[in-house]
C-alpha cells in the first residue's frame, strides 16, 4: 500500500497554486489535510499526475467574523475549529459537529475546506454547511466567486467547483442568538462516518418556532436540507406531535443508499429517529426568544 | 518537483536535527523508520484508521502514514523514542507500565502519543472522554482496560508537571 | 547471590510488572519489520487475483521485469515447477500450493510475486504484471456449494465437500426417542479474524553454498509447519532454519497461518538469489490472511421436562474457503473432547461437513471453533429453559458436571482435569447480583424498555493435543497399518547458572504479548530463591538452537500450561543437581539437605550452607570437585509433555486438549428499539484457570479476549458479495472495536489447580473470546423476548436487528 509516483508542489500562494493547477490541466490533485486523499493514494485508487499541497500557504488558515458570518480559510484545521471560542460563540453547531469528525489525530490535520471540497455525503461539515445556508468562495483563473451550499454539492465526492478552481474560504452565517442546536449522529463505531447524521438548529419564541434548520449526512449522494420537515415545526410549533411529524417527514425526504453497514430502509428510518432526537436536544438548548 | 527527483527533507525529531533525501511519494512513516532508523513508530494499516503510526507533528498528534515525508520538511516531530528522558520513563509511559496498558506493544507508540496530545487539550478527562480520545488507535490485546486506567492515572501527574 | 525471598514466600500469584514493557514503551521492541537481520534485503509485492474464481491462462512479466529496481518475478508456473503442494488434513485430493498455479479460487489469492529494491518499486512493477484469466462461476454460500449443480472448485475432488464426518457418542437416537422435550434451531456464525495490529512479516535468505534456508518471521507455531514447509520447498528439515524475533505484534491464532507465505517468500529468495523481505499490508491481511469459518449449524436438543438434557445433535457446515489449509478442519474438530461443554449428557451426534467456497482461507482464530460451539450450545440451553419454564441459571445448574466428578471423562474422550463448575456459576451470579438484575429487568420491562440478562458457560480448553486432527479421518483409514497415529503437546525450557551464579532461562516459545519473560522469571525466581529481575529470560525461537518438537509454539493457550511447567521442571532439575553437588562437598547424604533461601542447607537448619553463587563458582572453575558421574556445567533442560495427550481411539474419542478451564458469564444489556443499538449495562466473567501465576497478565488476556468476542458478536465480519468480492477489505469497513465500544468488565477467579501441570496452572489466552458471542446473543434475546425475537445469527448489527424489531412491533 504505497502511493504511485506523482509530481509534488508546495506553492506559497493561491495564485501559484492556480497556475500549477492550470499547468496540469485537470490531472493534478489539491492536497489539503490529506486525511481522505492520502488513503486513496496508498490504495492506488487515486493516481494524480501531481499533488499541489496547500499546507505551505499560511494565508489560507484563519477564522474571522465578518458581515454577520464566520469565515474560515480553507486550510483551517478541524482541531482549531473544535477549540475556537469564536466558533463556539457564533456557530456552536459547528463546534458540536466537529467532535464527530473522525478522531483527534484526523482533526489535527483535516481541514474545513478539504472536508467540504471532498464532498463525502457521510461527512459532518457538508451537513452543517447546508443546515446553516453557508457558502464557499472559490478562486479560479477568472477570479473569485461565491457558491451557496445549495448549489455546491452535486453527487458523491462531486461539487460544482471547476477543475481549475480552488476552494479558498468557507462562510457560515452566525446562528441567531438563543438558537438551539444539535448534531445527532449514529455510526457503527465512535469516529466512523455516519450511518446517518442530522444537523439541527431551532429558534423559538415561546411555543412558536421562529426558525428551524435541518440537514442530513449519510442519506444519499449529497447532504439533504429537510425543508419540509423544518416547515412543520415553523408552522405547528415545537410540541411533541409536531416534532414527531417532522421526524416522519424527514424520513420521507431522503433517498439513502444501502451498503454493508446499513440498508436503505434502516437509514431512512434512522433519519426520522435522529431528526426528532436532534430537534429535542436543540430545543433543550434554545433560549425562549 | 518531478516525481523521479529526490527532495531533501530537514526536520527535527525528538529535539535533534535530521536530514534525509527521498522521492515525493515516500510516506512520512517510512521515512522515519527507514531513513531515520527510528523503528518505534509502527505501520499498522497505511490508511489512517489503526493509529499505530501516530506521532506529534509540531506538537499535535497526526498519522504519519497519511503524510508525505516532504510535507514534514522543517517540522518538529516527536516519536515514541523521544518520550523517556534521562533514562526515566515519561509519566505516561510509567502509568502504562504500572496499569498493564500494553501487551504486544505494537499499538503502544501511537497510543502514547495520541494520549499525550489528548491530555494536553483535556487535562482532566472523564473516563468516557478518555475512551473517545483514544478511539483513534486500535488495540487488539488489552480490551483497552489497562490503557484507559493508565491515562486516567497519568492525567493528574501530567497536569502538575 | 542476592537471595531475597518473595513476599509471602512466592512470586506465583503476584501481579509482577512486566519486564517486556521497558523496551516496548520506548519504541525499542524488535518486531520483524524493525531490525534487518540481513543486509540488502529486497522487497516483495504480491500480485493477487482480482477474481474469486478463474482459470489462469498465462502470465506476461516482460514489462514488469524491465521496470526500475526489479530483481525478479515469480509466478504460479515457478510455484508449480519448484514446489510441492502442502499436505492437507483430509483425504480429499485438494492441491494447495503456496500460490495459485492453475486456478485462482478466492479474491486475493497470490498469483505472482515481484521482488524489487524497495516496496514502492515492487508495487509499481506488481501493477504491470499481466495475468490472463478466464473467469469461472463463483460460489460463496456453503449450502449452495454442496448442491449438485454448484461450480466445483477442485475438479480432482469432484465436489466442494473437503471432508465429512458423522460422529456418534452414546446412543443419541435413543435419547431423542426418550425425550419429553425436543428443541431445534438453526444458527449462523460469521467469518471473522483477529487482525493483529502488526501484520505478517517474513525475511528469507537462501545460502546456496551451505544449502541453508533461513527464514525470519512472526510465525507463532505450531512448528509442525516447519517440516511441512521444508517438504514443500524440497529443503531438508535440518537445513531450514526458522527464527522468530523476540517481539510479535499480536496474533490471536492468525499468525499460525503465515506458513504458505513462508514457502512463497523462501521460493523468491531461492529463485532470485537475494534475501527477500515481505511485510504484509493491511489490505492483504484483510483479504487473504486467515479467519475463522462462517458456519451454518442445525442444532437439536433432547431433554426431560425437568430440564435434564439427554442428548444433542450438531449438524455443521463449516466454510473453509478456496482450499482446506492445515490445521483445518480443526474448525470442526478442535473441540472434540469438550463438545459437550460443561454438561453431563452422554449422547451426542455430530455431523460435520467442511465445505470449500470462493472465500479466503480459514484457520485458528482466538477460541478456535469454541466461539461457534458455545454460541450454539448456550443458545440451546436458553431455549430449553424457556421451554420447560426454568430460570436459565437453574437449567444450566441441573446439567452441570458435579464438582466431585473430576477428573471427568467426557463421552467424546475429553479428560477434564479439574473444576467446580457450580461454584463458578454461583460466583458469577453473586457478583452480577443476578436477583437484583432480574428485578431491574422487571421494572424496565414494565416501563416499556428492552433490558435483558444473558448467561453463558464454557469449558475453556487449552493446549491442543495434536491427536485431534485425526478425528477428520475415518476410523477405517486410521486403522490402516501405514497410518501414523498422532498425539502430543510438549514444550521445553533450559535453565543455566553462569560462573558468578547468575541465572538465565532459555525458552523456545513465541510470545505475542503474553509476557512470557515476566512469567518465567517469576517461576524460576520462586524455584531458585531469587527475585524476578535477577533472572534473565531469553525467548527467541530458533529451530537451529532451541529444543523443539512439532507441537512447539505459542498457540492454543499453551504457555500457561506447558511452557510454565517446562520452566519450573528445568529449574527443579537444576536445583536437584545443586543439592547433589553440595551433598558431595559437605559429605552428607543429599536427603539431609534442602534448597532454601537461595542456598543449599542442612534440613536441621544448623551448620554450613552453600549459596548458589558459591556452588556455581566451584562447579564452573573446578570440575574435579564434582561427584563422580555428575555432568559438568550447571544447566538443565526439561521437556514437558502430557501423558493424557493420546491418539484418537476407534470410537472417535479423543482428549483434544490437555487442560480445561471453565468460564461463567453474566451480561445485562439494553436495546434501543428505535435505533436497534445495544448497550452493555453489566458484564461479569468468572474464570477458573487453575493456579494464576500473574493475575495482572491473566486478566489482561481476559479483557482482550472478551473484546475480541465482542467484535465477532457485534462488529466484525469478513463480508462477501455473491461474486466473491470482499466488501470489508479496509479498516473503514472491517470494524475492530475501539475503546469507546469496550465495556466495563468485572473479572473474578475460582482456582481449581490442574493435577496435570507442574504449578497447577491452565491456559486462558482464548478466554472470553469464546463466551462473549454466546452471552451477548442470550442477553439481547432476553431483552427482546417480549417481542419474540431470538438472536440466531451474528454479528448483531443494527441494520440486521432493526427489521426484526419493526416486524415484531408491527405484529404486536
Amino acid at each position: 500500500m504505497k502511493p504511485p509516483k506523482f509530481d509534488y508542489h508546495a506553492p506559497a500562494s493561491v495564485d501559484e497554486a492556480l497556475a500549477l493547477l492550470a499547468r496540469y490541466g485537470g490531472d493534478a490533485k489539491i492536497l489539503a489535510g490529506g486525511q481522505s486523499l492520502v488513503p486513496l493514494l496508498n490504495f492506488r485508487l487515486s493516481r494524480p499526475a501531481a499533488l499541489i499541497d496547500l499546507n505551505r500557504i499560511p494565508a489560507l488558515a484563519y477564522i474571522r467574523a465578518e458581515d454577520g458570518e464566520v469565515r474560515f480559510g480553507a486550510m483551517t484545521r478541524q482541531r482549531t475549529i473544535e477549540f475556537s471560542p469564536l466558533v463556539f460563540e457564533r456557530v456552536p453547531l459547528l463546534t458540536e459537529a466537529t467532535r464527530w469528525v473522525g478522531h483527534l489525530p484526523i482533526r489535527s490535520r483535516g481541514t474545513i475546506g478539504g472536508s467540504i471540497a471532498h464532498a463525502d455525503p457521510s461527512a459532518e461539515y457538508p451537513a452543517v454547511l447546508r443546515a446553516l445556508d453557508g457558502s464557499v468562495v472559490a478562486r479560479g483563473p477568472e477570479g473569485e466567486r461565491t457558491v451557496a451550499a445549495a448549489e455546491l454539492f452535486q453527487s458523491y465526492l462531486t461539487t460544482s467547483l471547476a477543475a481549475e478552481e480552488i476552494l479558498v474560504e468557507v462562510r457560515l452565517p452566525a446562528m441567531p442568538a438563543g438558537a438551539g442546536y444539535a448534531f445527532e449522529e449514529l455510526a457503527r463505531r465512535h469516529g466512523d462516518f455516519a450511518l446517518v447524521g442530522i444537523a439541527a438548529v431551532v429558534a423559538r419564541d415561546g411555543e412558536r418556532c421562529t426558525m428551524a434548520r435541518l440537514a442530513t449526512s449519510g442519506t444519499g449522494p449529497v447532504p439533504i436540507r429537510l425543508r419540509e420537515a423544518e416547515q412543520i415545526l415553523e408552522r405547528d410549533g415545537l410540541g411533541d406531535a409536531a416534532i414527531e411529524a417532522a421526524g416522519r417527514r424527514a424520513s420521507e425526504l431522503v433517498e439513502p443508499d444501502a451498503d454493508i453497514h446499513a440498508s436503505a430502509d434502516y437509514r431512512r428510518h434512522l433519519t426520522g429517529v435522529l431528526t426528532t432526537r436532534a430537534i429535542r436536544r436543540a430545543l433543550a438548548k434554545a433560549g425562549h426568544g | 518537483m518531478d516525481k523521479n527527483e529526490t527532495a531533501t527533507v530537514k526536520l527535527t525529531v525528538n529535539g535533534a536535527p535530521h536530514e534525509g533525501r527521498c522521492p515525493p511519494r515516500k510516506l512520512l512513516v517510512d521515512f522515519i523508520r527507514e531513513d531515520l532508523a527510528l523503528t518505534g513508530t509502527h505501520v499498522g494499516c497505511e490508511h489512517g484508521v489503526c493509529g499505530a503510526c501516530t506521532i506529534l507533528v509540531n506538537g499535535e498528534a497526526a498519522r504519519s502514514c497519511l503524510m508525505l515525508a516532504v510535507q514534514a520538511d522543517g517540522a518538529e516531530l516527536i516519536t515514541v523514542e523521544g518520550l523517556a528522558k534521562d533514562g526515566k520513563l515519561h509519566p505516561l509511559q510509567q502509568a502504562f507500565h504500572e496499569h498493564h496498558g500494553l501487551q504486544c506493544g505494537f499499538c503502544t507508540p501511537g497510543m502514547l502519543l495520541t494520549a499525550l496530545d489528548f491530555l494536553r487539550t483535556n487535562p482532566q478527562p472523564s473516563e468516557q472522554e478518555i475512551r473517545e480520545g483514544i478511539s483513534a488507535v486500535l488495540c487488539r490485546c488489552t480490551g483497552y482496560h489497562g490503557i484507559v486506567k493508565a491515562i486516567a492515572a497519568a492525567a493528574p501527574v501530567l497536569k502538575q508537571s | 547471590m542476592p537471595g531475597k525471598s518473595a513476599p509471602e514466600g512466592s512470586w506465583i500469584g503476584k501481579p509482577v510488572r512486566r519486564v517486556e514493557d521497558a523496551r516496548l514503551l520506548r519504541g525499542r521492541g524488535a518486531f520483524i519489520d524493525d531490525h534487518p537481520p540481513v543486509a540488502n534485503a529486497c522487497h516483495a509485492a504480491i500480485v493477487r487475483s482480482p477474481h474469486a474464481h478463474a482459470r489462469i491462462l498465462g502470465y506476461d512479466v516482460a514489462e514488469a521485469l524491465a521496470m526500475p529496481g526489479v530483481v525478479g518475478i515469480i509466478t504460479g508456473e515457478d510455484v508449480a515447477k519448484s514446489t510441492k503442494p502442502f499436505s492437507v488434513g483430509v483425504t480429499a485430493p485438494v492441491q494447495y500450493y503456496c500460490a495459485a498455479t492453475d486456478r485462482a479460487r478466492f479474491v486475493g489469492e497470490p498469483v505472482a510475486v515481484v521482488v524489487a529494491r524497495d516496496r514502492y518499486l515492487a508495487e509499481d512493477a506488481a501493477e504491470a504484471v499481466v495475468v490472463r484469466y478466464e473467469p469461472l462461476p463463483v460460489v460463496v454460500d456453503p449450502e449452495r456449494a454442496l448442491e449438485p449443480d454448484a461450480p466445483v472448485l477442485h475438479e480432482a475432488v469432484g465436489s466442494n465437500l473437503a471432508g465429512h464426518r458423522r460422529l456418534v457418542y452414546g446412543d443419541p437416537d435413543r435419547a431423542f426417542a426418550d425425550a419429553e422435550v425436543v428443541i431445534r434451531q438453526r444458527f449462523r456464525f460469521p467469518k471473522y479474524g483477529s487482525t493483529p495490529i502488526e501484520t505478517y512479516g517474513i525475511i528469507a535468505r537462501w545460502d546456496d553454498l551451505e544449502g541453508i534456508l533461513t527464514v525470519w518471521s512472526n510465525f507463532m507455531g505450531p512448528f509442525i509447519m516447519h517440516p511441512l514447509t521444508a517438504r514443500v520447498l524440497g529443503v531438508p528439515e535440518n537445513r531450514m532454519r526458522f527464527i522468530v524475533p523476540p517481539d510479535i505484534g499480536g496474533s490471536f491464532g492468525i499468525k499460525s497461518s503465515i506458513y504458505p507465505y513462508i514457502a512463497l517468500i523462501a521460493l523468491c529468495a531461492m529463485k532470485t538469489g537475494v534475501p527477500v523481505k515481505w511485510i504484509e499490508d493491511r489490505r492483504e491481511h484483510l483479504i487473504a490472511s486467515s479467519s475463522g469459518t462462517d458456519r451454518i449449524a442445525d442444532r437439536e436438543l433432547a431433554a426431560r421436562r425437568d430440564g435434564t438434557v439427554l442428548g444433542m445433535r450438531y449438524r455443521w457446515l463449516d466454510n473453509v474457503g478456496g482450499y482446506i489449509r492445515s490445521p483445518e478442519p480443526g474448525c470442526s474438530f478442535r473441540p472434540t473432547g469438550n463438545f459437550v461443554g460443561p454438561y453431563r449428557f452422554q449422547h451426542l451426534e455430530v455431523d460435520a461437513s467442511v465445505v470449500m467456497t470462493n472465500k479466503s482461507l480459514t484457520g485458528p482464530n482466538r477460541g478456535y471453533a469454541c466461539g461457534h460451539l458455545y454460541f450454539e450450545t448456550e443458545s440451546m440451553m436458553d431455549l430449553l429453559a424457556a421451554e420447560v419454564g426454568l430460570d436459565p441459571a437453574e437449567v444450566r445448574r441441573r446439567n452441570l458436571i458435579p464438582a466431585d466428578a473430576f477428573p471427568y471423562r467426557t463421552p467424546t474422550g475429553g479428560y477434564y482435569d479439574s473444576g467446580d463448575y457450580a461454584a463458578t456459576l454461583d460466583k458469577a451470579l453473586e457478583i452480577a447480583k443476578y436477583d437484583e438484575l432480574k428485578r431491574e429487568r422487571a421494572t424496565a420491562r414494565a416501563a416499556g424498555r428492552y433490558v435483558g440478562i444473558g448467561l453463558a458457560l464454557a469449558v475453556d480448553p487449552s493446549v491442543s493435543n495434536m491427536g485431534y486432527v485425526a478425528v477428520a479421518l475415518d476410523p477405517q483409514f486410521r486403522a490402516k497399518p501405514e497410518y501414523l497415529p498422532k498425539s502430543g503437546a510438549v514444550d521445553s525450557a533450559t535453565v543455566k547458572i553462569d560462573p558468578l551464579g547468575r541465572v538465565t532461562v532459555i525458552m523456545g516459545t513465541t510470545p505475542q504479548g503474553q509476557g512470557h519473560q515476566t512469567i518465567v522469571s517469576q517461576i524460576v525466581a520462586d524455584e531458585l530463591g531469587l527475585t524476578p529481575p535477577e533472572v534473565t529470560v531469553v525467548d527467541e525461537m530458533d529451530t537451529f538452537t532451541r529444543v523443539w518438537s512439532i507441537s512447539s509454539g505459542t498457540y492454543s493457550s499453551r504457555f500457561g500450561s506447558v511452557g510454565t511447567s517446562a520452566a519450573a521442571l528445568a529449574a527443579r532439575k537444576l536445583k536437584a543437581k545443586l543439592v547433589e553437588y553440595a551433598a558431595h562437598l559437605m559429605d552428607v547424604p543429599a536427603e539431609q539437605l534442602e534448597f532454601r533461601d537461595g542456598a543449599v542447607r542442612l534440613r536441621t537448619g544448623k551448620g554450613a550452607s552453600y549459596s548458589v553463587k558459591d556452588l556455581a563458582g566451584r562447579a564452573h572453575w573446578h570440575t574435579q570437585s564434582l561427584p563422580e558421574g555428575m555432568e559438568p556445567a550447571l544447566q538443565a533442560t526439561a521437556v514437558f509433555g502430557f501423558t493424557v495427550s493420546q491418539a484418537v481411539d476407534a470410537e472417535d474419542r479423543v482428549n483434544s486438549s490437555n487442560t480445561y478451564g471453565f468460564i461463567a458469564e453474566v451480561m445485562a444489556v439494553e436495546v434501543d428499539p428505535a435505533t436497534a443499538t445495544i448497550k452493555i449495562l453489566r458484564y461479569v466473567t468468572v474464570h477458573d484457570a487453575g493456579t494464576i501465576i500473574n493475575p495482572m497478565i491473566a486478566e489482561g488476556q481476559i479483557y482482550g479476549g472478551a473484546l475480541h468476542g465482542l467484535g465477532g458478536a457485534l462488529y466484525e465480519e469478513m463480508a462477501y458479495d455473491a461474486d466473491g468480492q470482499m466488501l470489508t477489505a479496509t479498516f473503514m469497513d472491517y470494524l475492530v472495536p475501539t475503546a469507546s465500544e469496550a465495556p466495563e468488565i468485572d473479572i473474578a477467579h475460582v482456582v481449581s489447580p490442574s493435577p496435570l501441570t507442574t504449578l497447577g496452572s491452565k491456559g486462558l489466552g482464548e478466554s472470553s473470546s469464546m463466551t462473549v458471542p454466546a452471552v451477548l446473543a442470550n442477553a439481547v434475546s432476553d431483552a427482546l423476548a417480549p417481542l419474540g425475537i431470538r438472536i440466531t445469527e451474528l454479528p448483531i448489527t443494527p441494520t440486521r436487528l432493526w427489521p426484526l424489531i419493526r416486524e415484531a412491533r408491527a405484529k404486536a
